[in-house]
């Protein structure tokens, strides 16, 4: 598993970063944990002339607030996330889905904004960050712009960063008081979702008030399950009235059929894995 | 001279000490010798070429670009070293008229299975070698693939080997009636068809593709630099590998020296002569410099020999009671595109298998091998036994379910008493010993099988969401490969006896040099184990030395749980002459008759004295040789061959209970149970941790792998991604016990135990699932029981599911974009 030669830079600053980027033109890659790259890389799937290594930028790590939002840095590893308190009071939802990513030696060198940036639609990160609607803020050139999550995810692989950006922060607004759960299916611990349903949901005395829920592989990027929000909204959190709201689970989603699954089956999945999130998430 | 203060004073016996294995340190840190950790002067790397088909011709190979790369050697086509002429080893005729493609180490004319390698690129580092491998052009003409077993027996099927007019590679068949060992079992079937008081139960089973998938990828190292070649190879079999080289190639086998170092697992996946060894080899007499070859992950799932892969027919004629009256066995195996080493007898061994632990009256084995354009077919840990096993313990449970009897009730009416051993099947093996009413009553009761059933049918009134299923594996197997003339009656290419010499050193030290190769087994704790208590010397003063034909020049390898049960036989004969040639110069030391000494616990003494001279000492004096008696050589180093006289039938009860999720089809282990005998235990740690290893893959094949073609001969399954591999969180702790019977056939009363665990647990698997879903409609699944194929077959009007419903995809998704081509190479990571 030899990658193809390139040339290799590990920047200090965002700036030197965006730097090497527009130097290194279409050939030239970002390296965040390498989780997902290292094996494309080995693989010859891919096979970029500069990999640019963004592991030497401090300013690209850690959690912090900003008034009513939790401001995660896009190199913060997985493993960080998982422990952060202020995820946790705030933002459980990244904090559960991130929980379920691969094992621990991934989730110490695997980052959220490199699996963002990477939108693999069996990734587990996307569609808690769709149904969080959290925002991306995306250096380039002409300074930051920042984009929603409902505008990010674009393609299979394919987001809103445009040549010569990268992906600095995500901005969570806070769901303090919400539960979370991301319920994942897939055939062994450490593989890939078939499908996966993130929820966070917000009970008032019982009844449901809000609820923000996204899929994992039920189409090209994550969706957001907005029939069953609506549907949520005003209910007591019953199981009978759940498992009614999450029929419509499946609807607006476009899953492909492959050894592990049918279309059929991603769709039935979806329906029976988003009840299940939602009475966890309310429980 | 010395005499002991305390005769009395023995050693505590290593013989049953739970050892923590001596090798492991060095084995787990890596700092030790894989081959891939060698490294010699002017060291030159290779990578094969491969090709992307199943099935074409090669129209021309352009290799002008690859030449032109920076530190290029050189690029050879299959000609160009004779790589096509080679002729790779089939060491199992299984009959007489079987039918052997040539097998070249690289295509010449035309691939026959997708990986199959056709150029090899050598290069002064293994990154520029991958480079240059890219740039290798090949023109393929691409032909039909020949990928399903049925069709390609049909008349006017596309010939993987149109030079052999057939896609059949062999038939074997078994027949009782004609061996005398049983009923004719055609006509016990078709008389229980007309027979009110007999049932006939058949089914189609399914034994899906594995890849062993070894931890360590193959690795070749060759230098030619010397008056021996020298081949360093990740091998299980370096004996082997060391005189088919010499047959194959034309070589003088005393310029050849094999070395198999520290290898890290095989599972049967490194017994082979493999392409890539031959033409390493090829590569470095051409440019006489030392040479180097290691696969890549995938190149391994890809290239690397593929096991099981069998479609059986099974037939039982039973009476209403519940006594078996016939069985008929008729199989289907896929060898591939090519022999392996022992590939075609593989599925024969499951012959004297399927019969298992019963008494059957009337048994018929068909087999026949078939090629197709896939990866070749060859052993895979149990090798023959687990088909077998998983066949006739599906039948047992479907034939009590038609009887409408207990499948534990069904199996006891059956099986062999403990009183009726010594007891010889309808497949004419002599099982010597075992207690299956043992290993079951203490199983049942490890695993509470009546309050599991209770909970069974309680989740089942309620109609809770998870199905508690419970399933049963008793079985049995043949191993400790095997006594020489029984492999001589079935065609093998060599003998099943094994060697082991000891050398006393000077200081008392012990080497012991072992034909048998281990790759991961603990075989150096195990067997310093049992020479510290043969010879009375400590543990740690015991060195295992294996693997180098110069060293180890004769031996027959490690496969088919043979390394203690005749391998540790060898080291105990060798033990036993090393005391015998001590014995005249001890009596000279002590001034004693032979007559009047006994060995114990490492010291010869003279009966009713404290007199006595340790062994230890009696090394140093035969080094010294200053004094000792006329008429015999100062040395008491031996060496022992031991041909075993019957093969090693461990057994045991495999009890397990999942948790099925009957919304998402989701298995889920709950227990696992199982109590095995493997005759008496050397080291109770080592064993242990062959049955957890064993069970996981036999679980494995029950739940999770499967190497799946797509329609045009592509391996879906190229990627650890797309292989699910389990890992220790897919798994839940088993609880496992043993019951022991000795072995009758061997001093130490032992049997194999490396096989065991994947032979018996995925049928205990399957069951336990279909158990836990019947009563919603369904009647089978094929392994794996995928989540998806679980649904699928409580959702289908047929009860059943398997590959055939499924899109011949991998996922897009997945991180990788697995091995779909075509999609995006993703974002910025």
């Amino acid at each position: 598993m030899i990658p193809a030669q390139f040339d290799y830079v590990r920047p200090t600053t965002v700036e030197e970063a965006l730097q090497a980027l527009r130097d290194g033109g279409d050939d030239a890659k970002l390296l965040a944990g390498g989780q997902s790259l290292l094996p494309v890389l080995r693989l010859r799937m891919a096979d970029p002339s500069l990999i640019i290594d963004l592991g030497g930028i401090p300013e690209l790590r850690g959690v912090r607030e900003d008034g009513n939002e939790v401001v995660v840095g896009a190199m913060t590893s997985h493993h960080d996330v998982t422990r952060d308190d202020i995820l946790r009071q705030h933002v459980a939802l990244i904090q559960e889905a991130t929980k379920t990513v691969a094992d621990p030696q991934v989730r110490h060198r695997g980052t959220l904004g490199g699996a963002l940036a990477h939108a693999d639609p069996a990734g587990d990160l996307a569609a808690p960050a769709l149904a969080l609607e959290a925002k991306f803020v995306i250096a380039g050139a002409n300074g930051t712009r920042t984009v929603a999550a409902a505008d990010f995810f674009e393609d299979y692989f394919a987001t809103a960063i445009g040549e010569g950006e990268l992906l600095t922060e995500i901005r969570f607004p806070k769901y303090t008081g919400w539960g979370a759960r991301y319920e994942k299916f897939n055939r062994v611990a450490q593989a890939w979702s078939i499908v996966a349903v993130a929820a966070t949901i917000k009970v008032d005395g019982g009844t449901i008030s809000d609820a923000r829920i996204g899929l994992t592989n039920m189409a090209g990027t994550p969706v957001r399950a907005t029939a069953v929000e609506s549907a949520l909204v005003g209910q007591s959190a019953t199981e009978d009235n759940v498992r009614k709201a999450a029929q419509a689970a499946a609807e607006g989603t476009s899953p492909t059929a492959d050894a592990d699954a049918g279309t059929d089956y991603r769709e039935h999945l979806a329906r029976v894995l988003t009840g299940r999130a939602v009475l966890a998430a309310a429980g | 001279m010395t005499t002991t203060e305390n005769p009395t004073d023995a050693p505590v016996k290593e013989i049953g000490r739970d050892r923590r294995r001596k090798e492991d340190r060095r084995l787990i840190t890596g700092r030790t010798q894989w081959t891939d950790n060698k490294a010699l002067t002017g060291l030159l790397h290779i990578a094969i070429v491969r090709s992307p088909f199943a099935h074409a011709t090669i129209k021309g190979i352009d290799t002008s670009a690859a030449k032109q790369l920076p530190g290029i050697v050189a690029v050879y086509t299959a000609a160009d070293i004779g790589a096509d002429q080679v002729q790779l080893p089939c060491a199992w005729p299984v009959t007489k008229d079987m039918r052997s493609p040539q097998r070249p180490a690289l295509a010449g004319s035309r691939v026959n299975f997708a990986g199959e390698g056709v150029a090899v690129v050598v290069a002064r580092s293994a990154a520029i070698a991958k480079d240059a491998a890219e740039l290798v052009e090949v023109d393929y003409d691409e032909l039909e693939p020949v990928l399903d077993m049925e069709e390609a027996l049909k008349d006017g099927a596309t010939l993987v080997h149109p030079d052999l007019g057939t896609n059949s590679n062999a038939q074997w068949v078994f027949d009782s009636g004609e061996a005398g060992s049983g009923g004719n079992a055609t006509e016990a079937i078709s008389k229980a068809e007309s027979d009110d008081d007999q049932i006939v139960v058949r089914r189609r089973f399914r034994q899906q593709r594995l890849v062993p998938v070894f931890m360590e990828p193959r690795s070749t190292v060759v230098d030619p630099t010397g008056e021996q070649l020298v081949m360093w190879s990740s091998t299980q079999v370096p004996h082997i590998l060391k005189t088919m080289l010499a047959l194959t190639l034309g070589l003088p086998e005393h310029k050849l020296r094999v070395i198999a170092p520290d290898v890290g697992g095989g599972f049967g996946g490194k017994i082979a002569v493999a392409p890539e060894e031959v033409v390493t080899l090829l590569v470095s007499q051409k440019l006489g410099k030392p040479v180097k070859w290691t696969e890549t992950r995938s190149e391994s799932l890809l290239t690397a020999h593929h096991g099981r892969d069998q479609i059986q027919d099974l037939t039982m004629s039973v009476t209403k009671d519940g006594t078996i009256t016939g069985l008929d066995v008729k199989l289907l195996a896929d060898m591939g595109a090519y022999l392996g080493l022992v590939g075609p007898g593989v599925p024969i061994l499951g012959a004297f298998m399927f019969n298992a632990i019963y008494k059957i009256p009337a048994y018929r084995f068909d087999c026949t091998n078939v090629f197709t354009t896939k990866t070749l077919t060859d052993a895979y840990r149990g090798a023959g036994r687990p088909e077998a096993t998983f066949g006739i313990e599906r039948l047992m449970d479907e034939a009590a379910l038609e009887l409408g009897m207990e499948p534990m009730e069904f199996r006891k009416k059956n099986w062999i008493k403990h009183d009726e051993f010594p007891f010889t099947t309808v497949s004419t093996l002599t099982y010597d010993t075992g207690n299956y009413e043992a290993a079951t009553d203490q199983a049942m009761q490890m695993f509470d099988y009546d309050g599991l059933r209770k909970e069974q049918a309680e989740r089942r009134k309620r109609g809770d969401v998870k199905q508690l299923g419970i399933g049963i594996s008793t079985f049995t197997e043949m191993c400790g490969l095997a006594p020489s003339r029984v492999l001589g009656s079935l065609d093998y290419g060599a003998g099943g006896w094994e060697t082991a010499a000891i050398r006393m050193l000077p200081t008392g030290k012990v080497e012991v040099v072992v034909g048998v190769s281990p790759h991961g087994q603990g075989h150096e704790t195990a067997f310093s184990q049992i020479v510290a208590d043969q010879l009375g010397v400590g543990f740690d003063d015991v060195e295992i030395l294996h693997g180098d034909t110069q060293s180890s020049y004769r031996g027959l390898d490690t496969y088919g749980s043979r390394s203690l049960a005749v391998g540790g036989i060898a080291v105990v004969k060798a033990a036993e002459k090393v005391i015998e040639k001590a014995k005249p110069i001890a009596a000279h030391m002590l001034e004693a008759s032979e007559g009047d000494l006994e060995f114990a616990a490492g010291k010869f003494s003279v009966k009713g004295t404290d007199k006595g001279v340790g062994i230890q000492d009696i090394a140093l004096a035969v080094f010294a040789a200053h004094d000792y008696p006329e008429g015999i050589e100062p040395d008491i180093d031996a060496h022992a061959t031991f041909d075993p006289e019957n093969f090693s039938f461990p057994h045991g009860t495999h009890l397990c209970a999942v948790e099925v999720d009957t919304e998402t089809g989701f298995v889920s282990m709950y227990k696992y149970v199982c109590v095995d005998d493997v005759g008496n235990v050397i080291n109770p740690l080592i064993v242990e941790g062959q049955v957890h290893g064993g069970l996981a893959q036999g679980i494995a094949q029950a739940l999770y792998e499967e190497a799946a073609y797509d329609d045009q001969g592509t391996l879906l399954s190229g990627t650890l991604v797309d292989y699910t591999l389990p890992s220790a969180a897919d798994l839940i702790s088993f609880d496992t016990a043993n019951t022991t019977t000795a072995s009758t056939t061997n001093p130490l009363g032992v049997k194999g135990v490396g096989e065991a665990g994947t032979i018996a647990s995925t049928p205990a698997v399957v069951n336990s699932v279909l158990d836990a879903i019947r009563h919603l409609g369904v009647k089978d699944i094929d392994m794996p029981t995928t989540p998806y194929r679980v649904w699928s077959a409580i959702q289908n009007s047929s009860g059943t599911s398997g590959r055939a419903d499924e899109a011949n995809v991998a996922s897009p998704g997945a991180g990788l974009g697995s091995t779909a081509r075509d999609m995006p190479e993703g974002g910025n990571l």
